[in-house]
Formats: structure tokens, sequence, C-alpha cells
């Protein structure tokens, strides 16, 4: 300790004499691996030639993505009677894959933008693919309700833009608060990712050796130099569209919730609505983090970036998101025993025991009970169990917005109007083509973006600190 | 700036150590520099003041982004629900501050998110795609694992061979010229 810091005109005397002990943090990057180790970790993945797994994957996710282009084709074509939407039940798969898709984006941004105001460093090594993940389950998200409208070729309609009619947007109504908090989410989430890769473009466009690659990043990278002048706008803009992006994303999945809680159907127009879309969204994402991440983490042997202590906090999350769902679950019921009306009392009842209760109890058992095996440390260091129950909690979470739209809607207050809801094939090619739509655009960004946000990662090295010895 | 400095942007030197370069700015700015950057692979915890930089600017434009886009939410919700096409829906004023919120709010936000990604690029002089720097031998390695200082010819302070010296002083190695 040759220049230790001389900090006894700020700290109580006593302190310099009985030194307080330093708790054992967990590394963050294992090995002690140096800089330019990560640089070649990162820069690699986009340098070498495509590999054989990517290109198959890629075909298949293409063939997949295919379904979705014939279902949209088919329903644009014939009208959206091919859905299985009708009365009573007038919003089924479309919204209910609408929710899903915006619910696993948010992990993205919760990881980006709210684990950075609380400084969990450990955020670094996941941070970039889960904004991509955030911009193209967004993606695949606002196919649903665009489709939806019926007519898709006045999906322009649903912006204040000036049409022959003369007429706008009624800005009363919860589902044009929807298109604005979705396409503020959409801009802003791409805004930040974009932001936040410059510097991991400038560093492959440095060691770019063929005329594209210089070309492609060098015009990306926007001829950032790396200097400390530049960096020190970049945290200030970093931080600020993290703060900007933390009250966004809460708002979304409200907004999301207000599609239903504004609404008198009973099961629907309930308080809890907000928080309890807000904490299934980041559950729902959190699984799909770790259904992309661990996979990616054993090809390109990411051990030492994305580390065990990565893979149980994601699963800790997941499990305190999960319980935090079921408490909702919980909640739910009670208030509609506590509230005396006898359609909210119904409607919950008809969701556990009634036409959809296989629903239900599908929902109940992914989202509450199988991440409650996250207790266990055995659990979370068997990465394939880990990766298992993931599936389930996504399956789990389509469900409770399966469970949600149909059941209120299918079973409402009039016997003599009840039905049930069942999707056409058209629905089914639809939704199954969105992941081979969301698997596409995340192997292009494996592929051509880098993966890590190398700088960040260096940031939390040991070695990155200037007091360091 | 005299005559034999016309061609060259500045005197440049690497470090291979983070606390290295730091000490060094700490130096460079003591001795009164005002053109000069550190640049570095990722940014040091603490450079700014080890540079004496000013706080960034750029949450002035968030702030202007922030507050244009509430009143663009005011203005466009105004206008198309109660100005230029009114109609009652659920019994609701025309117009209010509460019912449009949620529009209100989002368009906040997406305004100082603009505010604040063009104030990055603004005040960062971006994009900028040649700088003599980029013709730097050295300079490539400052996005991998490199520490580098420039000392601009245009301070005041500037001399070639003096400033090579000072680098030289301050532990800085493959010290060199940058050419304009």
């Amino acid at each position: 300790m040759a220049h230790a810091p001389d900090h006894s005109s700020e700290r109580p005397a006593i302190l310099d004499k009985v030194r307080p002990a330093e708790l054992p943090r967990s590394p963050l990057i294992l090995n002690n691996r140096g800089f330019h180790w990560i640089t070649d970790k990162v820069c690699g993945i986009v340098e070498e030639p495509t590999p054989l797994w990517w290109k198959v994957t890629f075909v298949v996710a293409l063939f997949i993505a295919s379904f979705t282009f014939i279902g949209l084709t088919y329903l644009v074509s014939t009208g959206t009677g091919t859905w299985g939407l009708r009365s009573p039940v007038g919003w089924g798969w479309a919204i209910v894959n609408f929710v899903f898709w915006v619910g696993i984006g948010h992990a993205g941004t919760l990881i980006s933008a709210i684990l950075c105001l609380l400084r969990q460093k450990w955020r670094t090594s996941i941070n970039r693919a889960a904004e991509a993940m955030t911009i193209f389950a967004v993606m695949c998200a606002g196919l649903f309700p665009l489709f939806h409208v019926g007519r898709v070729w006045f999906g322009w309609w649903l912006f204040p833009l000036p049409n022959q009619n003369g007429i706008w947007p009624q800005f009363r109504s919860p589902l044009e608060w929807d298109v604005f908090a979705v396409s503020t989410y959409f801009t802003v989430s791409a805004l930040f990712w974009y932001m936040g890769m410059i510097p991991d473009l400038g560093a492959i466009r440095d060691r770019a050796t063929t005329w594209w690659r210089k070309t492609f990043y060098g015009v990306l990278a926007m001829g950032w130099r790396n200097g400390n002048r530049q960096w020190s706008n970049f945290e200030m803009a970093y931080l600020l569209l993290a703060g900007l992006s933390t009250p966004l994303v809460l708002s979304v999945h409200t907004i999301v919730s207000f599609d239903f809680a504004v609404s008198n159907v009973p099961g629907w127009h309930t308080t809890i609505f907000p928080p309890y879309f807000v904490a299934g969204a980041i559950f729902s994402g959190f699984a799909m983090v770790l259904t992309l991440m661990l996979p990616l983490r054993a090809i390109y042997r990411l051990h030492d970036v994305i580390n065990q202590y990565h893979i149980d906090n994601m699963c800790k999350i997941i499990l305190a998101t999960g319980t935090m769902v079921g408490y909702a679950y919980a909640t739910e019921f009670f208030i509609a025993a506590y509230s005396g009306n006898a359609y909210e009392k119904f409607a919950f009842i008809n969701r556990a025991f009634g036409q959809y209760a296989w629903a239900y109890w599908i929902m109940v058992s992914c989202n509450v009970i199988t991440p409650q095996l996250f207790w266990f440390k055995k659990v979370r260091e068997n990465h394939a169990l880990v990766w298992i129950i993931c599936l389930f909690v996504n399956v789990g979470m389509w469900f409770e917005r399966f469970v949600i739209t149909v059941t209120s809607l299918a079973n409402d207050y009039l016997p003599s109007s009840w039905g049930y809801y069942s999707p056409t094939i058209v629905d089914i090619f639809t939704f199954f083509g969105t992941f081979g739509f969301f698997s596409v655009l995340f192997l292009l960004f494996i592929r051509f973006l880098p993966l890590l946000p190398m700088a960040e990662v260096k940031m939390v090295t040991p070695q990155a600190d200037p007091h360091a010895h | 700036m005299n005559e034999r400095n016309e061609r060259i942007h500045g005197v440049a030197c690497t470090f291979r150590k983070a606390s290295d370069v730091y000490h060094a700015a700490e130096k460079v700015r003591d001795a009164g520099w005002k053109q000069w950057d550190v640049h570095t692979p990722f940014p040091i915890h603490g450079m700014d003041q080890a540079m004496g930089l000013p706080r960034s600017p750029v949450p002035r434009l968030t702030l202007l982004g922030g507050l244009t886009g509430f009143v663009t939410g005011c203005l466009l919700t105004w206008y198309t629900n109660s100005f230029d096409y009114p109609i009652v829906v659920g019994g609701k004023p025309f117009w209010s501050v509460i019912f449009p919120f949620p529009v209100l709010y989002e368009c906040t936000i997406l305004f100082a998110a603009f505010g604040t990604f063009f104030g990055q690029f603004i005040f960062n002089r971006l994009p900028r795609h040649h700088h003599p720097l980029f013709d730097h031998p050295q300079f490539a390695r400052v996005s991998d694992d490199t520490f580098m200082i420039v000392l601009e010819a245009t301070d005041p302070n500037f001399h070639v061979d003096e400033s090579r010296n000072f680098l030289q002083s301050l532990g800085g190695q493959e010290i060199t010229i940058v050419r304009d």
C-alpha cells in the first residue's frame, strides 16, 4: 500500500486504528481476466467466421417466423373473423400475446435501468443482451394490436395524425394511452440500447481489418474516441436515460394493465392490477433472460463473465417476483370475497373451478410453485434445471394473461351471453411464428453486434479501480 | 500557436494501468492544461475530478426536452379532443390534466430521452468520423486495454519538446507526435 489514501481528515481517528472488516464480495469476473481478454472474447464473437450452429438455427428461426407471415397474410386477405374472436370474447390470443411479449421486454429495462440506478454491478454482463431482448420482444408485441385493428392499412389512425375524416384519437381511452406508452417504450429502449453500444462499436471498429467491417462499425460508432471528455457526457446521458427508463418501464405495464382495469368487467376492474402486472412482467422477463443467456453462455464459453453469482441473482429475482405474483393471486381472491360483489366473487370462483380451470391451475403451478425451487442452492447450481424452470415460468405467465383475459370475458354478467373461446389455427400460427421472428432478430444481434457491454464489464474488474495497486 | 506547430495535433503517450493514468491526469490538471484529454477503454471512476472537468451539461437538454414533451402532450390532447373536434365521452371534461395524464407522462419521458440522447451527441461533437487521432498507430488499442493522454497543440502551454518531456516525467510510454 504505497499510496494509501489519507482519510484522517474525514474519518474519526479511531477508524485508523481499528480497520473496519472488508466484507468479501463475490467476484464478478472469474479467473482475474484482463481488459484484453474481455475485448477478445466479445469482439471474437462478431469476428469469427459464422458458426454452423448459427446458420442452422437461423434457418430454423426463419422457417418458424414464416408461420407469423402466413398467419397474418391469411388474416389480412380474409378478415379478423379468421381469429377465434367472437362475442362474448372479443379479446383473445391477440391481447394475451401482446401482454406476454411486452412483459418479457420489461426485464431488459429492469436490468439496464433500475439495476443501474441501484448500482448492481452484476448487471453489466447481461445488460446488452437483455436490452436487445426488450426491443425485439416489443416488436413482437406490437404486431398483435396492429393486426387486431382489422384493417391494418389504417393502423396509422392510432396516432394523432391529420386524416381525411378530420377526426382524432380519443385520449380518454386507455387503449390510446397504451399506444403512447408502448411506442415511447420502444423508442426510448432503442435509444438507450444504441447509445450504450457506441463505445463497443468503436472497439470493434478499431480492430476491423476488412473494408465493410470498418465502414459498418465505423458509421455506427459515430466517431467515438473514448476520450474522458466524451465519457463524462456519455456517463451523464447514460445515467439520465436509466433514470428516465425506470419510471417509463413501470408506467408501461401499468398502462397495459389499465386496458383491463379501467373497464368494469368483473375480474378486471381492480386496483391491484398495475403492481401485479409489473411484478409479473419482471418475473417473466427474467425467466426469458435466463432462457436465452444460459445456452449462449455455454456456446460462447462466457463462464468467467456470466458466473454462478449472476445466475444466482437472477434466480432469486425470479423467486421474489414469482412469490409476489402468487401473493397477488391470493389478494385477488380475498378482495373478491371481501367486496361483497356477487359478480366479482363469481369471476374468481369461476377462474379456479369453471370451464377454464385447467388454464388457471397450469398458471398457478408454473408461476407460484415451480419458482419456489429456487430457494435451494442445489437447484440454482443445476443450470439445466434452471433453464427448464424458466420455460415453465414463461408458459405460466402466458397462461396468466390468458386466464385474466378470457375467463372474465367468457363468463361476465348474464349467463345467456356466456361462451367458450378457443383459438383458431390462424391464431396459433401467428403466435408460434413470433418466436421465430424474435429468434431471427436475436440471432442477427448475436452475430453482428457486441453481445456484452465490453466497456462496462471492464469497469467492474478490480484493475479498473484507479486506486488499486 | 507558433508556425512549427501548425500541422501538429498534439503529443500523445500511453499508460498500461488505470491508476498510472489517473495520477498522471491529476498532474496535467495541476500544470494548468486546458486543451487535453485522457483516452480510456472504459470510464474511470473519479477521472472527471482528476482532470478538473466541470459537470456535464447534458441534464440541461434533458430538462428542456422533458418540459417540451409535457407542453406538447398538453397541446396535443387539448387541440385534438377539446378544440378541433370536441366530443363527449363518458361525461368527462373535454380537457383536463387528469384523463390524458398517461399521455402527458409518456410525452415528457420521450422528449426528455430525445434531449438526453441528442444532448450526448451535441456536447460530444459527434458524429465526427475523421479525427487526427484515428491515424495514430497506438490509438486503436485505446478501446482495448491501453490508456492515453493527448496534450493538444491549441493549448497555450504547448511546446513540442517541453510537452514531450512533461509526458515523460509523468511516466508515459510511447510518446509520439500526432499530426493533423
